[in-house]
């Protein structure tokens, strides 16, 4: 166990560890974007000022952006070249999870859309 | 030789990385979580699609703008975000070997995702009271699963935080148990992020429409 003094100080960076000695500001200033993504997020939702059918994208933007807020000051996943790996796994997280929402919804909706609707069905059966 | 056969991976020896050498095991234990952390959300998106698929499937029954409580959910992501931050605190009290700061940050991150999850018991509790309960509507099914789920794990967090504390406590700030707070802390901010999609997706776009 001696030798694990050095557990902080290398090339490499794992994830939420800061690289260079950041403290309590980059928290902070994580805590401020995502509070104002969050009051935008929950404004956008309650208003009337906002063209209805454009709600849901924004949101989803929203939400995006601040996912991004809490893993750049949260949980230190930056672009440097000590979290080249972690950067690497994230992508294809993210890949994974894009490919099984689109992939969801594109299946079901064809198959929603190409049935008949259930009460015809319930009849025809009966 | 022995300690090589032991340990074929030199896992345990390794405290620098020069050149292409073996990263130390904080790097290795930190990456390896990141990566459960990654399968995680995997599994809640396949949640998040089976309830955007769902969404609509009401049966007739109450759908998701007659039954969410905005300000409940506000309250709760309030809770949830600046326990993010004195989770974040806590990291830096235990780097800094700091006992008041470590202790009252993760004190604090306790309090707050305690208030979330009797806010989120309470609102179901309420749900089930006026029959939306999870077998009204396939609707209500998909919400139970992924917002439970969620909070399932914000439970299991909660006792890993208090574990944690003890550990502290009892053991100090030995490099294994900086591990296992650094560990923690990265499942905490996971599964804020994930609260993020969670109340954008559920809540408010559900309330919007």
């Amino acid at each position: 166990m001696s030798d694990e003094t050095s557990d902080f100080g290398t090339s490499d960076v794992a994830p939420g560890d800061e690289g260079a000695e950041a403290g309590v500001g980059t928290y902070l200033v994580g805590l401020g974007l995502a509070l104002l993504l969050t009051g935008v997020s929950f404004f956008i939702a309650r208003t009337h000022l906002v063209w209805a059918p454009s709600i849901p994208v924004a949101l989803i933007v929203l939400a995006i952006a601040q996912m991004g807020v809490h893993l750049v000051f949260f949980l230190h996943i930056t672009t440097g070249p000590d979290n080249v790996n972690n950067v690497m796994a994230l992508a294809f997280g993210v890949l994974i999870v894009l490919l099984l929402l689109t992939g969801s919804l594109w299946i079901m909706w064809h198959l929603n859309h190409n049935m008949m609707p259930m009460d015809q069905l319930m009849r025809m059966q009966r | 030789m022995s300690a090589t056969h032991a340990d074929p991976h030199r896992l345990g020896h390794g405290a620098r990385s020069l050149g292409g050498g073996i990263p130390s095991k904080r790097i290795v234990v930190g990456y390896g979580f990141w990566i459960f952390l990654l399968s995680d959300i995997i599994m809640f998106s396949a949640f998040f699609a089976s309830y955007a698929v769902l969404s609509n499937a009401t049966a007739g029954g109450p759908s998701g703008k007659q039954l969410f409580d905005l300000t409940n959910v506000g309250i709760e992501t309030m809770c949830l975000l600046l326990s993010s931050f004195t989770c974040g605190l806590a990291g830096i009290g235990a780097r800094k070997e700091s006992n008041l700061m470590f202790q009252a940050s993760m004190a604090a991150t306790f309090v707050l995702g305690a208030v979330f999850l009797a806010l989120e018991i309470r609102e179901f509790a309420g749900l089930v009271a006026q029959g939306a309960g999870p077998a009204r509507s396939a609707f209500l099914t998909a919400f139970f699963t992924l917002v439970g789920c969620h909070g399932l794990h914000v439970t299991a967090g909660l006792m890993w935080l208090l574990t944690m504390m003890a550990q502290v406590f009892a053991k100090g700030y030995r490099p294994d148990i900086l591990r296992r707070v650094m560990c923690f802390s990265l499942f905490w901010h996971a599964l804020d992020i994930i609260w993020v999609a969670l109340f954008s997706v559920v809540y408010l776009i559900g309330v919007s429409q």
